[in-house]
């Protein structure tokens, strides 16, 4: 079922209209890419009682969780309807959920998108000669890889 | 769309929490142990490396702790169950009651924890939907510690001098508790009965002992790792590394009860 309010006829009140606005809630760290791209949503259902919105955390301890909910709750806000957003395990977020505007986002932003370390190509000059420094990196989600072509020292997301 | 509770009898809810309380404990105080490494690191990778890891385990705990808020359902949320107990109510392995020592002493204890920890994540089944799915995003991150600290292993064990030799001395002290981390949880039979587990942790114990003489063995060291106890003793009457532990990381919670941080 698919409520519309009067006060905001105009606007589609359904999953693709949730989903639309949802592309302009960015990761907190990373703000050219939205959680949508990410692979971040689950699911979105809209009823007559409002908009609930499951969410997958990247990793389990992931601290951004907290303000990704926050912002969510905020950015659906204007529909005027009562908003859950809630975290869930029950799908495991992969890497393979980032979608190719995600992936190429990512590249832009100088992280090297999510792939076996074989295959990690450098943001900056695309180069394969690039090297594995620490499967650590500074947030759970990424590594330390080193280019040696362009000597430039890059994150890349972790495949998981 | 909240994780929904699911109904469990009496017998399978009590040696489900205390199987979750024991597994959160364990990656509590081990993720709280290391993460004294931020800062002292002894390269600036494994500064980051040892953060990163540290924060993944306090991650865990705190799901953990999340499902076993529900299945307690006692009004103690995550926070309450982690920092407010007397040191002699955790319930973690006695392997994690050793300080994490100096980096050989502490990639001994990461080796032979992760080890084992994966082992039991690996036994754990279907048989009660909200941890099979917490346990299958938990592995896709454990994989990177198992990778991590066997590098380690390898890495000191192939080392000249000192450093091999406060490696080998280090998994040898550590050796008499390291099956701890696979003692069987009480209830286990019920626990086996609902398919929470799928194998008993004898079993899962003596395939980890065989892996670990698998990776150690090419390098010249013969561990000799217990057969696991059983979980009263192998998760009770915690050393005085720990009491400290319990008093650094209560404080903050213990300087303001009630506070909301």
């Amino acid at each position: 079922m698919t409520a519309i309010s009067l006060a905001d006829a105009t606007r589609r009140i359904d999953t693709a209209g949730v989903r639309a606005i949802l592309r302009g809630v960015a990761d907190p760290e990373i703000p050219t890419v939205s959680i949508v791209d990410l692979g971040m949503i689950e699911d979105i259902v809209v009823t007559g009682a409002g908009i609930m919105v499951e969410l997958l955390p990247t990793f389990v301890g992931c601290p951004a969780q907290e303000i990704i909910r926050d912002s969510v709750v905020e950015a659906l806000a204007p529909f005027g309807l009562s908003v859950s957003a809630e975290f869930t395990f029950r799908v495991p977020w992969t890497s393979g959920r980032i979608s190719a505007l995600g992936r190429e986002r990512l590249a832009a932003s100088g992280f090297a998108p999510p792939a076996e370390p074989a295959e990690v190509r450098c943001p900056y000059c695309e180069s394969a000669r690039v090297a594995m420094d620490s499967a650590f990196g500074p947030t759970q989600c990424r590594s330390l890889f080193y280019c040696r072509d362009c000597r430039q020292p890059f994150e890349a997301f972790k495949p998981v | 769309m909240t994780t929904a509770v699911i109904a469990l009898e009496p017998r399978v809810s009590a040696a489900l929490a205390e199987f979750l309380l024991s597994m959160a404990d364990d990656e509590f105080v081990i993720g709280f142990s290391d993460s004294e490494w931020t800062g002292i690191a002894p390269i600036l990778e494994e500064d980051v490396a040892m953060s990163s890891i540290a924060q993944d385990e306090l991650g865990h705990a705190r799901a953990l702790y999340e499902l076993l808020a529900t299945v307690l359902d006692d009004g103690r949320d995550a926070d309450a169950l982690a920092y407010d107990r007397e040191p002699e109510a955790y319930r973690h392995a006695r392997l994690l009651d050793h300080g994490r020592g100096d980096w050989a002493t502490t990639i001994a204890r990461r080796f032979l924890y992760d080890t084992a920890d994966a082992a039991r994540l690996a036994s754990i089944g279907e048989g009660w939907a909200p941890l099979a799915d917490l346990v299958a995003k938990i592995r896709r991150e454990e994989r990177y510690h198992v990778m991590h600290f066997t590098i380690w292993a390898d890495r000191l064990a192939r080392a000249d001098g000192d450093a091999r030799a406060r490696f080998v001395a280090a998994l040898e002290m550590l050796a008499p508790d390291a099956s701890t981390v696979l003692a069987p949880p009480e209830g286990e039979a019920a626990l086996l009965a609902v398919g929470i587990l799928t194998r008993p942790m004898a079993e899962v114990a003596a395939d980890w002992r065989t892996d670990v003489a698998r990776t150690l063995g090419p390098l010249g060291i013969q561990l000799a790792l217990e057969p696991a106890a059983n979980s009263g003793p192998a998760r009770t009457g915690h050393s005085d590394a720990f009491r400290w532990l319990w008093g650094e990381f209560t404080s903050v919670r213990r300087s303001e009860p009630g506070a909301t941080w």
